[in-house]
């Protein structure tokens, strides 16, 4: 007999609409209100499996967090099926609830007035847990996000990073088996950030069967973190897979990146390093059979502080041996070389445009 | 042979239930508790302020030469008048703070009913208004010599929890409704506030609002519960509006009432927003 376990998050054609009314103002007095309908997922179809650490990565706005509230149970789709741990978001609220614990970014919750200890043992009280039981679970993850020293201290007196590792001790202090992490990290120092990222990575080894689904606009927080990606767009899937492959599929051409000399002996009179905006020599006629050899695309040099940089975007990684064996014959000398790996953040905003590029540099140096 | 494994369907028998519960709402009262101990400021708001205002009104009875037992009956007024404003602030406007803080999100998450939630509100509530309510009888009664009748002390006690239960019930119904009415909410309590403390004769018989009026007012659990119990505590003087009994089936009614109106209106209310969308949203 076999057996198929069932996904741990699935969605199947999933929408969801909001009617909204908006009013325009003409004038000083009037005003005319007009229903208007925005659609936030449109069509989503995704599943994730057990054990896996899932990023959603998207714009704002782009549907990340009403998909997540739809599988969190608090918000209902207007079309399609959704799924956790194989029960049907709509119907199975209570079962759904018990298995499952989010937090989200810049989250203020609790009160203000009791202790960390009582806070965490308050929301374990949410679930049921022993009180024995939800004191020896407070120990553990106050121990792990090294936060026992903070136990006794009031919860109003914590800074914004201790308290998002409050808030992560919160969701997990009811042991669930899935996580819902909407932007943790946002506004958190590095220190406290990694330490977030370095206990989601390790909770989830504890127990091969726990699952994360992690929506983010930190794309090297994806990259480092998740198993799988998928990249929403206006309520759409528009690519998921492993990092990796995402970013693979997009590369069009293997990229080296080189820093040259010069061949020893070859040239007395002129620098071979180059000189402040200036190429060696017997760079442009290099450049130029470089161009002209087979399954190269494109050649870039620059030279800066007194360094010659070349940048190659080869059809094949085998063209890279012609092009050695062409700077050999003109004198050059490799001092460094190193191919360009694509990173998640050029696939993400090839997949959802330069929009997205202008509005995560703004958010990331706001 | 294939078979699918899915997690075991959370079949809650009604025992486990009932704990969740009970752990979801003593979870909750927790810090309504240690709100008394962590912040005693409210011994000036919440003791003495009203003891002033209690103390306003008794003097005016002595200066109109009324029976002692009216100072009696203004501080009994002055104590429930305490659990009217914990009804209204910390309970019917409370889901809208906890909108705000972000923490009706985690507690909808929460597998518990809501209205255990709400009930924990309420105990928590309850027990420090108790608390408050006991200090302005004491020291008012301290003050202006007052003596109470300790004849019916099982039925004033029936009287007052009703009276309570009743009262928290329309809480928990005034908490859902106030989530429909989200910037509303300070003038819908400003606007309840003062005329609840006249209708439902916290300081004076309801019977002198007639027949009609004090009817329409008996639909705050206070009115008759108050109503009930001064005539429990002064057997003689209380011009009362209907007798104990009845008073004790309309309160018996109006628990009902109000517990089941909490319920359903609470599970509309969810149903209606998780389709609009509008629960857990902040700022609206």
């Amino acid at each position: 007999m076999s057996i198929i376990q069932v996904p741990a998050i699935q969605a199947i054609d999933l929408r969801r609409v909001y009617n909204t009314r908006s009013s325009n103002h003409r004038g000083a007095a009037a005003a005319i209100t007009r229903k208007k309908s925005i659609t936030a997922l449109d069509g989503v179809s995704l599943t994730i499996e057990r054990g896996e650490l899932f990023g959603l990565l998207g714009r704002n706005g782009a549907g990340k967090t009403t998909l997540i509230k739809i599988l969190t149970t608090l918000l209902a789709p207007t079309g399609g099926k959704a799924f956790v741990n194989g029960m049907d978001v709509t119907r199975n609220v209570l079962p759904i609830r018990q298995r499952i614990a989010m937090v989200s970014g810049g989250e203020q919750s609790g009160y203000g007035i009791l202790t960390v200890r009582e806070q965490l043992w308050m929301f374990a009280q949410f679930y049921g847990v022993p009180s024995r039981e939800a004191h020896r679970r407070i120990d553990e993850l106050l121990e792990a996000f090294d936060l026992s020293d903070q136990a006794s201290q009031k919860v109003y007196a914590l800074s914004t990073g201790m308290r998002q590792r409050i808030n992560l001790c919160r969701a997990l202090v009811s042991g669930p088996e899935i996580l819902f992490l909407d932007e943790p990290t946002v506004g958190l120092d590095v220190e406290a950030a990694r330490s977030v990222r370095e206990y989601v990575r390790s909770w989830m080894r504890q127990n091969p069967n726990r699952t994360v689904l992690l929506t983010t606009h930190y794309m090297f927080e994806a990259d480092e973190l998740c198993d799988r990606v998928a990249v929403i767009n206006r309520g759409q899937i528009v690519a998921q897979g492993a990092p990796n492959e995402l970013k693979r599929t997009l590369e069009e051409h293997v990229r080296f990146q080189l820093e040259l000399g010069e061949a020893s002996g070859k040239s007395s009179g002129d620098s071979s390093r180059g000189e402040e905006g200036h190429e060696a020599a017997w760079m442009p006629a290099f450049v130029e059979r470089l161009r002209a050899t087979d399954g190269v695309v494109d050649v870039h040099t620059e030279t800066r502080q007194g360094r010659t940089e070349l940048q190659l975007s080869l059809s094949r990684e085998d063209v890279i041996a012609p092009a050695m064996a062409t700077l050999n014959e003109a004198g050059g000398r490799v001092l460094t070389l190193r191919r360009i790996e694509p990173t998640l953040e050029e696939a993400f905003v090839r997949l959802v445009g330069k929009a997205a590029s202008d509005e995560y540099d703004k958010e990331a140096h706001a | 042979m294939t078979t699918t494994q899915v997690s075991p369907m959370f079949q809650q028998k009604p025992v486990e239930g009932l704990r969740l519960g009970l752990k979801t709402m003593l979870g909750r009262a927790y810090p309504r508790l240690m709100s008394v101990i962590r912040e005693p400021d409210w011994i000036l708001y919440e003791i003495i302020l009203p003891l002033l205002r209690v103390i306003a009104f008794v003097l005016v009875y002595k200066a109109l030469k009324a029976p002692t037992q009216y100072a009696g009956f203004v501080i009994l007024g002055g104590a429930l008048m305490a659990f009217w404003l914990n009804v209204l602030w910390m309970m019917a406007a409370q889901l809208h703070w906890e909108r705000l803080s972000g923490n009706l999100e985690l507690y909808l998450m929460a597998p518990a009913s809501m209205l255990w939630i709400l009930a924990g509100m309420a105990f928590g509530g309850m027990l420090i208004t108790l608390l408050r309510a006991a200090v302005i009888v004491v020291v008012g009664s301290l003050i202006f010599g007052v003596t109470y009748s300790t004849v019916f002390l099982p039925g004033l006690a029936l009287v007052f929890v009703l009276t309570l239960v009743a009262l928290y019930g329309l809480g928990s119904m005034l908490a859902s409704l106030y989530l429909l009415y989200n910037r509303q909410v300070w003038a819908i309590q400003e606007m309840i506030q003062e005329p609840v403390a006249l209708i439902t004769g916290l300081y004076f018989p309801i019977r002198a609002l007639g027949g009609y009026a004090g009817a329409a007012a008996s639909i705050i659990p206070l009115t008759l519960g108050m109503d009930a119990m001064r005539q429990l505590l002064f057997p003689r003087g209380w011009p009362s509006f209907l007798p104990v009994v009845w008073e004790i089936v309309i309160l018996l009614a109006l628990v009902v009432v109000f517990l089941v109106g909490a319920a359903k209106s609470f599970a509309y209310i969810e149903r209606r927003a998780k389709i609009e969308g509008r629960l857990t949203l902040k700022w609206q």
